[in-house]
């Protein structure tokens, strides 16, 4: 058999990759509600018309799970390092992530650069669009009522609940997302970063700092 | 008021602060979303990214203040694939209680 060593009766199982067999919920001793069913049951059902197979299905949760902000990170650090990428990186981000060997995936993300006049700040007020090929999944308070309520509304005051407090005379600019049209943010380089290696400056961005509601560490303890 | 918006229209309104809360996604959730990855891709093309958005949004108010993330991604995902004849009403129903069967619960 050039299937794996499961047998019939638990292929449909194979679904999940965390927990092969016995079948058991996410959750131990917490019955799964009726949305995780939902969710198991679409899944056999795919597999089993050959829609999606339990391969794919697995290949497709082991590459979630490899694009994490780290990916944003190393560009915002090559940016720092080299104005000529920076340039490249804000006129088209697909491109010039190639130059790092990154795929960023179909949908356009745009590279918004701050400065000492202009803050950036990305938020989907409709749903939840995100530059997820950059940072992973989007993080629960991203999705929730109140960030995309105000973050368009009242910006300087849903930074500072970050702890992020700009002087009056940054002006605030916030894209709202659409599933066609994503942003990061690319933070402006620490003062007295001057020193540090590329990958030592990748380690100052920080997720947050690429949506916009932080900004990154200095190089020095803070 | 005569807002005359949607309920997921929200850009704007007023509310509370913004509670600073994130989890690392549980299994059901990933695999939701590797579901969606899968049936949007050009293999498949089964689901659009406004799509899913238009079925969230469908869900009604109701549904959209009482489900979590995931559980509207899913939900939507499913009316997507019934409407679009992927799966039948009938075959989702049996295979659903048949899942649930399996794990012993009791139905709900």
């Amino acid at each position: 058999m050039s299937d794996h060593h499961h047998g019939h009766s638990h292929g449909v199982y194979d679904v999940d990759p965390l927990h092969h067999h016995p079948p058991q919920p996410d959750l131990e001793d917490t019955p799964l509600t009726h949305h995780q069913i939902m969710q198991m049951a679409v899944a056999e059902l795919l597999i089993e018309k050959e829609i999606i197979s339990a391969e794919e299905l697995r290949k497709e949760i082991d590459f979630m799970d490899s694009i994490t902000p780290v990916r944003g990170s190393k560009l915002v650090a090559r940016a720092w390092t080299d104005n000529g990428f920076k340039d490249r990186l804000i006129a088209d981000s697909k491109a010039a992530a190639t130059e790092l060997d990154m795929d960023i995936g179909p949908i356009p993300i745009l590279v918004m650069e701050n400065t000492p006049q202009v803050h950036n700040l990305i938020v989907c007020t409709l749903c939840s669009c995100y530059p997820r090929m950059l940072l992973g999944i989007p993080p629960d308070w991203y999705k929730s009522r109140s960030y995309r309520r105000r973050a368009i509304s009242e910006p300087r005051k849903v930074l500072s609940e970050f702890g992020t407090d700009l002087s009056n005379d940054v002006q605030i600019k916030v894209h709202d997302s659409t599933a066609d049209m994503r942003y990061m943010v690319l933070p402006m380089r620490p003062e007295g970063s001057d020193d540090m290696s590329e990958e030592d400056l990748a380690g100052l961005v920080t997720r947050d700092c690429m949506i916009g509601v932080a900004l990154p560490g200095s190089a020095s303890a803070s | 008021m005569t807002d005359r918006r949607r309920h997921h229209d929200m850009g704007g309104l007023e509310d509370g602060p913004v509670e600073n809360k994130e989890h690392n996604s549980e299994p059901w959730e990933k695999r939701v979303d590797a579901i969606r990855s899968l049936l949007s891709d050009e293999k498949r093309n089964l689901l659009s990214v406004d799509e899913l958005r238009r079925g969230i949004e469908d869900l009604g108010a109701d549904a959209y203040d009482r489900y979590n993330y995931y559980e509207r991604w899913m939900a939507a995902m499913s009316n997507i694939l019934l409407q679009k004849n992927v799966l039948s009403v009938d075959e989702l129903g049996r295979k659903m209680a048949e899942v649930e069967a399996r794990q012993g619960n009791k139905p709900i």
